[in-house]
């Protein structure tokens, strides 16, 4: 086989391999992903990973549970939700956070284990700067 | 002082510009005058920002809170060491220091090349002088950290307790150390392809700092998973986090970058891959630091929305222009001298390596602009998680590693299979008994992968043995020196090659810790009261009593509040006692009562964990506050206006009172196997940089031959 | 105001720092030594690989006639960038 059509097999096997990885991709993380959903979009019957911020004093722990309002990063659509499991680090008042679960009867029932709270920010706006 | 140094960053940026100016107007003119004028502008601009870092250091030293930043970030009581640090813990002062040590690169750079590459070096001092203004720019006009406060306040704000611990400390100035050092080889590069220069000159004068840069970059990273690690309350290393992921891309384009860069300097070959790969780096590198600034990503360290984001995007936008429009043009220069003469090669080899790193690359990359991509595409913004980069990684993972054992046994140009078998026999036998052994006497086989990773490692383990051995077996056989010497003499008089292959030994053992760690841990979470006790992994565990403590915590981090446990651990013969604790910092908010903020404010885990060459065990408490807050609030009624010193009783009596009626605290056991071999393994890689780029001594030539046999005599020497 | 009197000096001084260069325009232009700095670099280059092919020989990687092949072909060019060194530095072929 003379080189210059090795070299041409060699580049279509190259493309053939740079396109299925493309196609996996493309399809794995469609078919993978998670749709974050915000509290005025919710509706019963499936599940969600639920992404809002915690609506200030609505934090009650009763029992084993955790019981807190979310809402819309920016609206005032909210809803409770009711949460058992790990609680991270930085959850409190005003935290945005991701929980996994489904609406049952106006709260939403969440995974056990599934919330996820953001970092307060490090970098922030400036807003007071003399 | 501040004046100061506001006037030192503003008659930097003007140095910037004036550095471009005249280094590009005496490269086009060829009055190399100018271009020496250039270069002395960017030592001035070191002198400028080092100074201006210094002021802002001296300041956050003395808690002069008339520095905004000083008082956004630190605090009278905030521990020395992490006064230092806090600088670049803001915004304005993470961009100094990368100025700042852009600046110092660049000098470093451009003096030691003052004699050579007269042509590229002029260009790179444009390049390097257009990113300096760019980053002065930036302070300039939008965050400047040399801001004033009119009313300064009596007491700062403190640094955020989750990054008061060292590692955490160390890991920025190490990513920017890797960031700007890949800024180095980018502006030669442009250099080379402006001039037409595109040999291996620019790299060789340019490839000490892309191996310092990578380093640092690489430390940085597992830095950061050691802080994630023992800090963090869940437990592990790497999230695939936005963050994360932003400055592992650069790292991985340039460690294709730095193998790819061989095959230029051996045979003039991959020339368009470099000049692509190192523009990428930087690309990424900017991209990196960008996305940490901008929460454009949401993740887990959302870093909120900042005011420069819109900037940078611009800045990296016209780098990717230039990078693009300068190798399309050049691209006749950038033909290859040599063809690929065989697909069982070194340049193969490494065109594959170039291959399956910018591949994992680009999966991470698609990972984690994933949300924006679904959003422009679907309308919803989805995200993928830890397990679909998991999956999409860890088979480019296992082809990487096979490749960094096949790599180094294989010659340039041709290697004929009988002398592939010859060198492959050994390292697949030790992979092969490796098999075996794993198969016979432990569960690995109930993860294929992790069990694939396994042999793999052993394969390049037992390839870097075989190339040792053999090395100094044939050096004996020509200087009749003893093992250990000859072995010394070896790695000396080839440190790039067997630095090399160090590095490749480290980064097996780092995935080994990896591959192993992921896919045989046993987690717990459970609550209980003292006296209670559960089993993990093995392991049989008891929560004997719990801690109340104010002040003086083991981090020194200089916590008020502190609630723990002790509990004893026992496996087999062996016991021992693990404290983890959770600091309670106070808060500044006026609107929480008097004695709730100091339990309302940040609080962090602090871990506890055994850590062992077998398996960490590793501890995590998150005590509850609930049955305490009927008494935490009446007491902020109570003590409203109470004065500092009976808010301490008030809160030492609530402590108190936690030890004595202690509520049942949230556990969370992670039994980890082989954690500790990747910061080994990150250890022996950085060890291996070290002896790779370490300068040896000059070259001599054995054997002597034709007519310029008196002259190459003289060059001989024994070896 | 601190500010500006920083600004002025500051400056001023950097102007002088960048401004010496200019000032001795009668500079040689010393396009050979650049050059020379780069040929021996290249050299240097150049005996590493020479030696790295013999490593690679006597470790078995290299069958006889490839490493000979390579050799002559890295020789070759060695006495190359040797000559062309020479012929910068002005010396004789036979270094004297």
């Amino acid at each position: 086989m003379d080189p210059a059509r090795k070299r041409k097999i060699r580049l279509a096997v190259a493309l053939g391999a740079a396109v299925c990885l493309a196609a996996a991709l493309v399809y794995t993380s469609f078919s993978a992903a998670t749709e974050a959903s915000k509290p005025s979009q919710i509706a019963p019957g499936r599940s969600y990973e639920l992404t809002g911020k915690v609506v200030p004093g609505s934090i009650r722990h009763e029992g084993d549970d955790l019981r807190f309002r979310v809402r819309d990063r920016d609206g005032t659509a909210s809803v409770p939700v009711a949460y058992t499991g790990v609680v991270p680090d930085p959850f409190r008042d005003g935290r945005e956070v991701i929980v996994s679960g489904e609406l049952k009867h106006g709260t939403f029932v969440a995974e056990r284990d599934s919330l996820v709270t953001k970092c307060p920010s490090k970098f922030t706006k400036d807003e007071e700067r003399s | 002082m501040a004046g100061v140094g506001s006037a030192c960053l503003l008659v930097g940026l003007l140095t910037a510009i004036y550095a471009g100016g005249a280094s590009l107007y005496g490269a086009r003119t060829g009055r190399r005058e100018w271009a020496t004028s250039g270069r002395r502008a960017i030592y001035c601009l070191a002198g400028l920002t080092v100074s201006a870092f210094a002021i802002l250091e001296a300041a956050f030293l003395r808690s002069d809170f008339s520095f905004a930043l000083v008082a956004e970030g630190s605090s009278t009581d905030t521990p020395s060491f992490y006064k230092v640090t806090a600088v670049w813990a803001t915004q304005d002062g993470s961009l100094l220091l990368w100025s700042t040590l852009l600046a110092l690169f660049s000098s470093a750079v451009l003096f030691l090349t003052r004699r050579s590459l007269r042509d590229i070096a002029p260009y790179a001092t444009a390049v390097l002088a257009g990113v300096a203004a760019f980053f002065l720019l930036l302070m300039v006009a939008w965050e400047n950290p040399f801001d004033t406060l009119a009313a300064p306040p009596a007491e700062g704000a403190g640094l955020n307790p989750l990054l008061r611990h060292p590692a955490m400390m160390i890991h920025p100035p190490m990513l920017y150390t890797g960031y700007v050092g890949f800024s180095v080889p980018f502006a030669f590069a442009v250099g080379a392809l402006v001039t037409r220069q595109t040999g291996a000159d620019w790299i060789r004068a340019t490839r000490r700092f892309a191996l310092v840069a990578w380093t640092f970059l690489g430390a940085g990273i597992l830095l950061g998973a050691l802080w994630s690690y023992t800090e963090l309350g869940w437990g592990g290393y790497w999230a695939w986090d936005p963050v994360e992921n932003a400055s592992l891309m650069p790292w991985l384009v340039g460690t294709a970058f730095l193998h790819s860069i061989m095959v230029q300097e051996k045979r003039g070959m991959l020339k368009v891959w470099n000049a692509s790969l190192i523009c990428g780096t930087f690309v990424l590198a900017l991209l990196g630091t960008f996305l940490v600034r901008s929460g454009i990503l949401n993740s887990i360290h959302a870093f909120g929305a900042s005011t420069i984001g819109v900037q940078f995007l611009v800045f990296i936008g016209l780098v990717v222009a230039l990078s693009v429009a300068l190798i399309l043009a050049r691209l006749p220069d950038l033909r290859s001298e040599a063809r690929l003469d065989s697909l069982i090669s070194r340049e193969a080899f490494f065109l594959l390596n170039n291959l399956v790193l910018v591949g994992l690359c680009l999966v991470i990359m698609w990972g984690t602009f994933f949300p924006l991509i679904s959003e422009a595409i679907t309308g919803n913004e989805q995200s993928v998680g830890p397990p679909w980069f998991d999956r999409l990684t860890t088979p480019l993972a296992l082809v990487l590693v096979a490749l960094a054992g096949i790599g180094p046994v294989l010659a340039w140009r041709r290697v004929t299979w009988s002398s592939l078998r010859r060198v492959l026999v050994a390292p697949l036998a030790v992979a092969g008994a490796a098999l075996v052994l794993l198969l016979a006497f432990t569960d690995a086989a109930d993860s294929t992968s992790s069990l694939l990773m396994f042999c793999f490692v052993a394969f390049v383990l037992g390839v870097v043995g075989q190339e040792l051995w053999r090395g100094t077996s044939a050096r004996r056989v020509m200087t009749g020196e003893a093992w250990p010497r000859a072995l010394a003499r070896l790695t000396g008089r080839n440190r790039r090659r067997y630095g090399g292959y160090l590095v490749h030994a480290g980064i097996a053992v780092l995935l080994l810790g990896v591959a192993a760690s992921s896919a045989f841990l046993d987690q717990r979470d459970v609550r209980l009261s003292p006296g209670q006790s559960f089993d993990v992994g093995g392991y049989h565990v008891t929560y004997r009593e719990p801690k109340a403590q104010l002040g003086g915590d083991d981090a020194g981090t200089g916590a008020p509040v502190s609630l723990g446990a002790v509990l004893d651990v026992r496996k087999g013969g062996k016991h021992f006692t693990l404290r983890p604790w959770r600091n309670y910092y106070a808060s500044r908010d006026p609107s929480l009562g008097a004695i709730s903020r100091f339990f309302e404010g940040e609080a962090n885990s602090e871990v506890d964990v055994r850590w062992g060459l077998r398996r960490d065990f590793w501890l995590a408490v998150r005590p509850d506050l609930g049955p305490l807050q009927r008494q935490i609030r009446e007491a902020d009624t109570k003590f409203a206006s109470s004065s500092g010193d009976v808010q301490a009783l008030v809160i030492a009596a609530l402590a108190e009172r936690y030890r004595n009626d202690p509520p049942p605290a949230a556990f969370r056991a992670i039994v980890s196997p082989m954690v500790a071999w990747i910061w080994i393994g990150g250890a022996i890689v950085v060890l291996g940089a070290l002896v790779a780029g370490w300068p040896s001594p000059e070259a001599r030539l054995r054997r002597v031959r034709s007519l310029y046999s008196a002259r190459l005599g003289r060059e001989l020497s024994r070896a | 105001m601190e500010y500006a009197l920083a600004l002025v000096v500051l400056a001023a001084l950097v102007a002088l720092a960048v401004a010496g260069p200019l000032r001795r325009r009668g500079e040689e232009e010393r396009v050979e030594e650049a050059r020379l700095a780069e040929l021996r670099a290249a050299k240097e280059a150049k005996y590493r690989e020479i030696n790295d092919a013999e490593l690679d020989h006597r470790m078995g990687k290299l069958s006889r006639e490839d490493w000979r092949a390579v050799d002559r072909e890295l020789r070759g060019e060695a006495i190359e960038i040797l000559r062309e060194l020479d012929r910068l530095e002005g010396r004789s072929p036979e270094g004297g």
